[in-house]
């Protein structure tokens, strides 16, 4: 079966940042992602996710160029200052033409 | 006054919040479900809506002005002094300083309910339209204490833009960005809150309906309320609780603030009430008001506005030790200083 290599970028951050992550892959040129809750520990600070409510794990399958947009803006505006860490890697996909 | 104390101490509200502290402390299984939480302060802050709503259709315009007035300038006031004495006295960052001053600027709904409840019992109901106030200062408080610590991290930003790094190599001290859109994103979250929606939401319901639709859903949203805030007290016992190992790195200083600033707050917030022509209860509910911290609506725009503010600060403050505080003596105390200024 013919399959396309394309990015998947995993992004793992803090409750809050939900509605703007989804915001910057959107801008960025992505068409969809999934998410799901993420617990675990991270090296920034102790969690309180009691009152913010519990991290997420955000995935989109996108181009290499998209890729580089969100990570720009994530590196930008976002790695310094909250709780968030992403990373990229290289899926083989079906129907690729449906990320691009 | 020791009579009063007893009386809030003896009361299922007080005991619920502390058999979760308790259960903490002894590392106890229990813990209530994320959704109970969330249902329970939904149904608490519709539930105050819908009554202030009521209550405020019995109200006249000319009696809600002047408490209107005070409440709007206790909403200036409290961040702003919160916020001079953290930076002067206190030695805090300017984002500490400005994320706890946001959190003692707004209002916590359940220690107004709390302090509504102990009036009632004490035999000085306060006037119908407290939960009105309770909207008037929700959002001010926040969004001076917010400014205040954009305006000063970007002028301490202009002054020494760079730091040395150990490459020898600069990097900028903070990154504050203060734009237009950043500030309309937050007043678009603020104003749209959950607690927000509810309460304004319940308000404009239950002027609309008055009295005879009041009477439909009274049993839920009347008969369950003491019920239901008990359970909700025993879940903020459990995080307040779970917050208690966080006194140490809080400081001493920031204990005193937590006590000692309410007090002066609470005492401000009465003696504006008792000039605006509030009863006993009502300068109660109000210096209880000014009083409190919230940690519903702050910590959340705290965090995305100044994420450089350590959380554990200001979590502590408000909800392990002003909370409590207020809680167990600081309604009872304002409550003898609210009889001092009426009569």
């Amino acid at each position: 079966m013919k399959t396309t290599p394309l990015c998947l970028i995993t992004i793992i951050a803090e409750a809050i940042l939900k509605e703007r992550i989804i915001s910057v892959i959107r801008d960025s040129g992505s068409h969809g992602h999934t998410i799901t809750d993420a617990q675990g520990e991270g090296s920034r600070q102790r969690r309180v996710g009691e009152i913010f409510g519990e991290n997420f794990r955000m995935e989109t399958i996108v181009s290499q160029e998209v890729a580089d947009r969100i990570l720009h803006v994530l590196s930008t505006d976002y790695f310094d200052r909250y709780a968030v860490i992403a990373y990229l890697s290289t899926v083989n996909v079906i129907r690729g033409e449906k990320y691009v | 006054m020791f009579d009063i104390l007893k009386i809030n101490l003896c009361s299922p509200l007080t005991l619920a919040f502390a058999l979760g502290v308790f259960a903490r402390i002894v590392k106890s299984e229990l813990s209530l479900p994320r959704d109970l939480y969330t249902s329970l302060s939904i149904y608490l802050l519709f539930a105050l809506g819908l009554k202030g709503g009521v209550e405020l259709s019995h109200s006249s315009l000319s009696e809600f002005s002047g408490p209107a007035f005070v409440t709007i300038v206790l909403g200036i006031i409290t961040p702003v002094t919160s916020y001079l004495v953290l930076r002067k006295l206190g030695r805090f960052s300017i984002a500490d300083a400005a994320g706890i001053a946001a959190h003692y600027g707004s209002v916590s709904a359940v220690t107004f309910i709390a302090a509504q409840q102990f009036v009632t019992s004490a035999g000085s109901p306060a006037e119908g339209f407290m939960p009105t106030l309770l909207t008037l200062l929700e959002i001010p408080g926040i969004q001076i204490a917010l400014a205040i610590g954009a305006f000063q991290m970007a002028r301490s930003k202009a002054k020494s833009p760079t730091v040395s790094k150990a490459d020898g190599s600069l990097e900028p001290v903070v990154s504050v960005t203060v734009s237009g859109r950043k500030t309309r994103e937050l007043m678009h979250e603020l104003l749209t809150s959950r607690s927000m929606i509810l309460l304004v939401g319940g308000l404009v319901i239950g002027a609309s309906v008055g009295d005879s639709g009041w009477a439909m859903v009274q049993p839920v949203f009347e008969g369950l309320f003491k019920g239901l805030l008990t359970i909700f007290l025993l879940e903020m016992g459990l995080a307040a609780g779970s917050r208690l190992g966080d006194l140490r790195h809080a400081g001493l200083f920031l204990l005193g603030f937590g006590i000692i600033m309410p007090i002066f707050h609470g005492t401000l917030g009465a003696y504006l009430g008792s000039l605006a022509g509030l009863s006993v209860g009502g300068c109660t509910v109000l210096g209880t008001m000014a009083a409190s911290a919230s940690y519903i609506a702050a910590p959340p725009a705290v965090r995305m506005t100044l994420p450089e503010a350590n959380p554990t600060f200001y979590l502590t403050a408000a909800l392990a030790i002003t909370f409590p505080f207020n809680l167990i003596f600081g309604i009872p105390i304002y409550f003898a200083i609210s009889k001092a200024f009426c009569s």
